[in-house]
């Protein structure tokens, strides 16, 4: 059925679609898979199994399948991540710049390997190939803030001042992206 | 009136443009009558941001380095008593006559724009200022006054050849889908620049998003697609939002959508977001994972020109190819043709990093050699080390050494070298740089990021791998070398897509030119360059040691002793070469040698 939205609202619903609506909205329209499971993961911070069973009821997509896609990218979790996503940057020119280093430090810091979430479930500490910020490197991503020409000293500084913030309770896009 | 500008592409508000920013906006809120203030993209001195620029009667100045402490400075003399700060911050200056100035001119001075153009000059977020600066009159030119022939012909006359690594005449490409009868095609767009050490694309979307949405558009006339594709990375977060907002913009101005510009042609197109895997470069991989699939590259022939995306027709560019189009529809083929070199015409945009002291982004003609970009454009190495090799076109690429550093660079003469021209990312190494601990950080990469399909790229690399880390650790044998030279060439010639193809690269390249650093660490059990940890020795320099006791204190195995206060000590034969004690140091005393 077609509903008609004036122009104007038309772009703020835009703006919003949330996972619900997104399911919602889906007409069978091909490669719709992809942004479904990213809004999944922006609702959830993850993906849990049910958002899977959701996906597969609405697209006919069988759940093997959507799991089969979701372990290909590397941008999406199985498991709920922390409130302070940490992307270390182990791109070429970070490598060179001592990322080692620098990733050595978050794991001692945080006390977990790359891939866990600390037991508080403030920080979940993962690599990414290349943030784009080379000439500023090393880089780490903390949520969607970039941390440039870090040493392992100044690292220390800034994973504190987010421990204090996450104490606190700041709201943070957790998990957005 | 003065105007304010920001640079706020991602490096900038990395380094902290953003309070900069607001500082400078509430003082130019303040004293509405001096200026006005303004942000943009990336300008292309990375290594000095934050940057702010002031633009008045007596041409533009550019401080680099700014805190919001020297904003305050920069705005009370410089904006409201028009007196420059002439200091090291003043890292660049153009006067209204042309002539330029600032500590860090060179940098520009040597570069030549064309896809960096409005990069740094314009608001990324405005359409108007993109418009101002003759923004859409490529498009305007290429949907009323020609025919597709026409822009197909322009583009084969320019010479543009493909900026995403292959070099593949661009106009050639386009006539190859236009060749092909269908009332469906596509225009797709690679932005999911994947090479570790790259970032020429994310600066242009960040940047001067809509040169890319005009070029994609005069393809979409030229080849009769009505549909395209940006896809991009989802680690470029402020690309993907500076390309919405762009997107919304030409729509409501018309230069998308039904009967663009009164012209009869219809264009749309959509953003796909990329998910995280480094093979989805591969354009039959991308079409994959637009149409919701894992990202596997499918079989060629047949070719995307006959059969791409959802088996349409689809024609598929790099953001920075797509950027020089609306240039070279405007100024004409023969104006691009001026740059450049004869069988690679143009400019290229290099992405300078690693242990260059001026990292950025610089655009150079074709031609230009290693050493121009490293030295007068970059400054030489950090620390005035030794130059040792630059690596290019990331893990699909090689090294060169410094010994050819003349090597102009063009599609011709790099890969010449081993190397490929690749995107653009240019990581600088010095001699702190182990060419066997670089193969192996590749080979890592491409052996993670293999999809699996063929099996020679999918076990034959995490041999390669398993092979560099066994010599990195000093655990190599004399036969090593002759197994990774068999597989390079096995995986090189049983592997379906680029990624295989050219995963050998980096190890084919370290080989031929650093042979006797892998020689060192078979035979002699010794790293060179001093950074394989197992190869190495970590000491505390006592100069810089002020006996804090945290090294010895975070030490798993109590290596290390030393007093409080007192120059501290690492016990060789007890060290297990951890790492702990250089990432807990906050004095950057502890080195490995």
């Amino acid at each position: 059925m077609l509903v008609q939205i004036p122009k104007g609202v038309m772009k703020t619903a835009a703006k919003k679609e949330s996972f619900n609506y997104r399911l919602w909205r889906y007409n069978g329209a091909p490669g719709e898979l992809i942004p479904l499971l990213q809004s999944a993961q922006e609702h959830f911070g993850y993906i849990p199994r049910r958002a899977i069973t959701y996906i597969s009821g609405v697209t006919g997509i069988p759940e093997s399948d959507i799991y089969g896609v979701i372990t290909f990218y590397s941008q999406f979790r199985l498991q709920p991540m922390g409130k302070f996503v940490v992307r270390a940057c182990a791109g070429t020119a970070c490598h060179v710049s001592g990322a080692k280093s620098i990733i050595d430090t978050i794991e001692d810091e945080l006390g977990v390997e790359v891939g866990d979430t600390t037991e508080d479930g403030l920080f979940t500490l993962l690599t990414v190939a290349c943030i784009g910020c080379c000439s500023l490197a090393p880089v780490v991503m903390v949520n969607s803030e970039t941390h440039g020409r870090l040493t392992p000293a100044s690292l220390r500084k800034i994973l504190k001042e987010y421990r204090r913030k996450g104490a606190d309770g700041v709201n943070t896009a957790a998990g957005a992206s | 009136m003065k105007k304010i500008v920001v640079g706020m592409g991602t490096c900038g508000l990395s380094a902290g443009a953003l309070p900069v920013y607001e500082k400078l906006k509430a003082l130019a809120e303040a004293n509405p009558e001096a200026c006005e203030i303004d942000i943009t993209g990336c300008i292309g001195m990375c290594f000095r941001e934050p940057l702010v620029e002031i633009s008045d009667e007596h041409g533009r100045t550019i401080y680099g380095d700014v805190s919001e402490e020297s904003a305050v400075e920069i705005f009370t003399r410089h904006v409201l008593n028009s007196q420059s700060i002439d200091d090291d911050k003043l890292i660049y200056g153009i006067t209204p006559e042309g002539a330029t100035f600032g500590s860090e001119a060179a940098f520009l001075d040597l570069q030549e724009r064309i896809v960096l153009r409005n990069c740094g000059l314009i608001n990324p977020e405005s359409i108007d200022d993109y418009e101002k600066i003759g923004g859409y009159q490529g498009l305007k030119k290429a949907l009323t006054a020609m025919s597709s022939q026409e822009i197909i012909q322009t583009m084969k006359d320019s010479g543009l050849r493909g900026r995403g690594g292959a070099g593949f005449p661009t106009g050639l490409k386009w006539s190859f889908a236009a060749a092909n009868a269908g009332a469906k095609k596509y225009v797709v767009c690679n932005a999911d620049e994947g090479d570790p050490g790259a970032f020429m694309d994310r600066s242009v979307l960040e940047g001067d998003p809509h040169a890319v949405l005009e070029g994609m558009i005069i393809c979409g006339k030229a080849i009769g697609a009505g549909f395209g594709y940006i896809y991009c990375r989802a680690e470029y977060p402020l690309a993907i939002q500076r390309l919405e907002k762009a997107i919304a913009d030409s729509r409501e101005k018309g230069y998308l959508g039904r009967d663009i510009l009164g012209s009869g042609f219809d264009f749309d197109l959509k953003i796909k977001q990329g998910a995280g895997a480094f093979v989805c470069g591969e354009e039959t991989a991308l079409f994959a994972s637009i149409e919701g699939e894992r990202g596997m590259p499918r079989i060629r022939p047949p070719f995307p020109a006959e059969k791409g995306l959802w088996q349409k027709p689809t024609n598929n560019n790099n953001v920075e190819t797509f950027a020089n189009v609306p240039w070279i529809i405007s100024n004409g083929a023969a104006a691009y043709r001026s740059t450049g070199t004869e069988k690679s015409p143009g400019t290229k945009v290099f992405a300078l990093a690693g242990k260059v002291a001026k990292g950025g982004l610089a655009e150079v003609p074709m031609g230009t050699t290693i050493e121009q970009l490293v030295f007068n454009i970059g400054g030489g190495i950090k620390k005035g080390r030794q130059f040792k090799a630059v690596q290019m076109g990331g893990p699909s690429g090689g090294c060169i050494p410094s010994h050819l550093k003349n090597t102009p660079v063009d599609f011709e003469s790099i890969p010449a070298t081993g190397a490929i021209m690749g995107s653009g990312g240019m990581v600088v190494m010095d001699e702190g740089t182990c060419m066997v601990e670089i193969a192996r950080f590749f080979l890592n990469f491409t052996q993670s990021e293999s999809c699996g399909k063929c099996t020679f790229c999918r076990i034959g690399t995490l041999r390669m791998l398993e092979i560099l880390q066994r010599i990195t650790r000093g655990e190599g044998v004399s036969e090593d070398i002759q197994k990774l030279e068999k597989l390079s060439v096995q995986i090189k010639d049983a592997s379906l897509c680029g990624l295989g193809q050219t995963a050998p690269n980096p190890v084919q390249t370290t080989i031929r030119y650093y042979l006797d650093e892998y020689m060192e660490h078979i035979d002699h059990k010794k790293c060179p360059a001093g950074e394989c940890e197992a190869l190495v020795d970590f000491i505390i320099i006592p100069e810089k040691c002020v006996g804090c006791t945290l090294c010895a204190r975070n030490c798993p195995v109590k290596a290390i002793t030393g007093k409080v206060k007192a120059v501290h000590e690492i016990d060789q034969q007890k060290c297990v070469k951890c790492g702990k004690c250089i990432t807990s140091c906050n004095f950057g005393a502890v080195v490995k040698q």
